[in-house]
Order: structure tokens, then sequence, then C-alpha cells
């Protein structure tokens, strides 16, 4: 029987917003973070754990009557760089992308070099992006560079 | 230079690092001018330096200028938990100029971003001391009346010398070619060597330190290998004598060869060297005046 439905079935229609597709469903509840949910108003549903032909397993988040600008999005390439984004007016699909790195992060990583001056002042951290297929980012200030997997999210 | 800042050599093209270069090379003919008087220069030294500090400080008084400042954090209110960003704000209301020394990296990037006025890097913890790259490249040009086409050979702490990684991108602009001598646990990091592969640069690692490689060499820079450098301390024990130079290391080299060394030296260069000729790391600590009067000039605006 859930094979013949359809998978947007498995979470309510959306009339207005995003929806955010294919994250992966450890990275769930960090994109969760990284987009601030926990301050917006907007009726919001989560799913995780949807059968995937593509990952096996995904998470989904809805947001209702909400378009991200693509800088507040592409922060979340970062920890999930395969998300696909859905903005939905009216039931339908009027654009679909996949979020990339932005070129620059600001705020948002924190520096691994104690010796940075971003881990001893009250200051934003800012972080180039260096190298966006590989997710490799340099820090303004210490100029220590950061691999992906070694990227700590503030 | 495109900002009003030095932080970092790596924003230096080509023609700023020659401008500066050929104002450093005005004010050794005429060290004594008045291009600075009445702006008050404030050295920040967080982080205690008194080589540094001095130079600074004397290339701002023989311009005609005033200095204040102070040579430790402990006397200042950063010690009773002042944020950088107050401190720097403060004094750039007293100052026209800021010269600084810190002991975190990145502290000299923001203070620039913070400060209403021009911010000379005098040294961010192992980051960044572009002061010291242009008066190495200012000996080197000196001693060789060019900088394009030269043979460099830096010896000793190569991964960790921080001197070192800012005199290649320093060099990088004049087509040098360069002879990497340091031990395993002390080679240079990828990150220079790909910035060699990237421009074309020519270069070549060793372990071992020969009278082979030096006398194909015109300028060979000289570095302290530390001991608290190694995890291997017998590793340091079987390293630390093999990376000296000694006089007699010296016969065949070239006629143009200079030594340097960005100094305190320990035992790196043995005695005997200091009477050769060819010994030039005194001089090039005195080159640093000049070329200090220079930078203070440019993020002055101010044409000597």
């Amino acid at each position: 029987m859930a094979v013949e439905k359809k998978k947007e079935l498995q979470v309510a229609a959306l009339e207005n917003g995003t929806a955010i597709d294919h994250i992966p469903p450890r990275q769930l509840f960090k994109v969760a973070y990284l987009l601030e949910l926990e301050k917006m108003n907007n009726t919001i549903t989560i799913g995780n754990n949807f059968f995937s032909k593509k990952m096996g397993r995904k998470g989904v988040i809805k947001i209702a009557d909400k378009f991200f600008e693509q800088d507040e999005i592409n922060r979340i390439a970062l920890i999930a760089p395969n998300v696909i984004l859905n903005e939905i007016r009216d039931f339908e699909v009027v654009e679909k992308y996949r979020v990339t790195l932005p070129d620059e992060l600001v705020g948002l990583v924190k520096c691994n070099n104690p010796k940075c001056i971003t881990n001893n002042e009250p200051m934003p951290t800012r972080f180039d992006v260096i190298n966006k297929e590989k997710g490799t980012i340099r820090c303004r200030y210490c100029e220590r560079k950061i691999n992906k997997e070694d990227i700590i999210i503030k | 230079m495109k900002s009003k800042n030095l932080v970092s050599i790596d924003q230096c093209s080509k023609d700023d690092i020659l401008r500066i270069l050929e104002n450093a090379a005005g004010f050794e003919e005429n060290p004594n001018r008045t291009l600075l008087e009445g702006k008050v220069a404030a050295t920040l030294f967080f982080e205690p330096s008194t080589r540094t500090r001095l130079s600074f400080e004397a290339a701002v008084n023989r311009l005609g200028g005033r200095v204040i400042g102070f040579q430790d954090a402990s006397t200042t209110s950063s010690s009773k938990g002042e944020t950088l960003k107050d401190t720097i704000l403060m004094v750039s209301n007293y100052a026209d100029l800021i010269i600084m020394r810190h002991h975190l990296e990145g502290a000299a990037r923001y203070a620039a971003e913070v400060s209403g006025i021009p911010v000379i890097n005098a040294g961010d913890g192992a980051n960044q001391h572009p002061s010291q790259t242009l008066l190495d490249l200012y000996s080197i040009r000196k001693t060789q009346g060019k900088l394009t086409g030269l043979t460099i050979t830096i010896v000793g702490d190569l991964k960790y010398g921080r001197t070192v990684h800012s005199l290649i991108v320093g060099m990088s602009h004049f087509n040098p070619t360069f002879h990497f001598v340091a031990p395993d646990e002390l080679r240079m990091p990828d990150e220079q060597k790909n910035l060699c592969d990237k421009l074309d640069i020519s270069y070549t690692e060793h372990t071992a330190f020969t009278e082979e490689i030096i006398n194909r060499t015109d300028i060979l820079y000289m570095t302290r290998v530390q001991r608290e450098r190694f995890t291997d301390l017998e590793e340091y024990e079987r390293v630390k004598n093999v990376y000296i130079l000694r006089d007699k290391m010296l016969r065949g080299s070239r006629e143009n060869l200079r030594i340097l060394h960005p100094l305190p030296r320990v035992n790196e260069i043995a005695y005997d060297v200091d009477d050769n000729p060819k010994a030039y790391f005194i001089q090039q600590a005195r080159n640093g005046l000049f070329t200090r009067q220079a930078i203070i000039c440019e993020v002055l605006g101010i044409n000597s």
C-alpha cells in the first residue's frame, strides 16, 4: 500500500512555502538548527527517515509561507551539500534547486585554531570558501585552512 | 596597495613591493627627514619584541614623528579584560598610525577592520610578519643588485617558520629557484609547495645540508631548528647538528652568496661564519629600519 503512495503525500502538501528535500537523516536536526527554525512562527513540518529511491532514507522540512534568501539557505550546504530546495506557490513547485556553498561564511563556523583572534574576542568569524567542491574554507583572520570533515559549526 | 594597512605580505603586488623597496633605498641614503612632523604613531606591543619595536620606533623618530604605546600588555587594560576592539578604537582617537604586535593570530587584520587609522602588523602569533619579509627582500635586492632569477636555499625549520612561508610568497613574483633543506619532521608544508607548483616556480627538497647545494646558491636563508617542534626527541638529537652552517662549508660558494637569518640565532650559524664577508645577517637587521620607514610612509600615503 505504501508503495502506491506518492512521496509528496508522506507529509501534508504545502500551499505556499519551501520544501527542503533529500536531507541526510543524520543531519536533519543540524539543518533545522542552522536555519534557525526555532525562531520562526510559521507552520513547520519536519519528517525524518522517509523512504527515498535515491538515498534510502531522507529527511524533509516544509515551512509554510517562507522563502529563503540565497545566503540564508546556502549555509546548510556545509553539512548537507546535496539538499534540494522546492519553492512552492499555490501547490505548484515553481523553483527547484540544489544548495551550494556561498563564497563567504559569516558567524557560522568556529575556527579550530585556539590561538585565532576569533576565539578570544567577542566577534563574528569569517571564512572564505576556497574550494566549493571539496568544501575547504579558510579563516579570514588567522588564515588557517579547514577541511570539510574538520568544520565545527558554532 | 589597495588598503591603507599592511597586514600580510599576500596583499602586496609586485609593484607594491618594488615601490616600497625603492623608497627604502631612498631612506638608506637619507634616513633623517621630517615627513612625519606633527604625527603620532602608536606602538602597541601586546607581546614583547624588543628588536621589532625599537626598529619601528627608530623609523618614526628619524622621520620626525612621535611615538606613544606600550611594550607589554600586562601594564594595559587588556589585562583587565578589555577587548582588542576597544583598545584599538581608543588608540584611534589619539594617534595617526597603529603599529601592533599580538600573540593571537589574525589580531592585526581584525584591528585593521575596526580601526579608523592605518594599521601595520608587526607580527601576529605564528601568522604574518610582513615588515620582516620586506626587509628580507630589501636585503636580497641590495646584495644581489636584483630580485629576479635568483637561487635561494632555505635551511632549518621550514614547517613552522612563518618568515620562510612569507619569503616564498614575497619572492614568488620574481622567478626564483628554491632549495628547501630540512629534516623530515620539519619539511616544507604542501600549501607552500602547491603555491610554487601553481606559479611554475622550481624547487627541490633536500634532507642533507651539503656544500654541493651551497655552491649553487645566491642567497642562503638560515632558520632555527627548535627543540620544542619535535614530537620525537631522538629525532631532534639526531638532526640538531646537521643544519648548522660552518665557515668551511662556504669554501666553494659563489662570490655573490650572502647569508641571511631572521634572528635571533642560537647555534645554527657557527660563530666562525661571522667574520666571513658573505655573512649578512647583522646588516640585514639594519635594513629593517629603512624598510619600515618606507612602509610607514606607504600606509600613510606620504610621498617620500
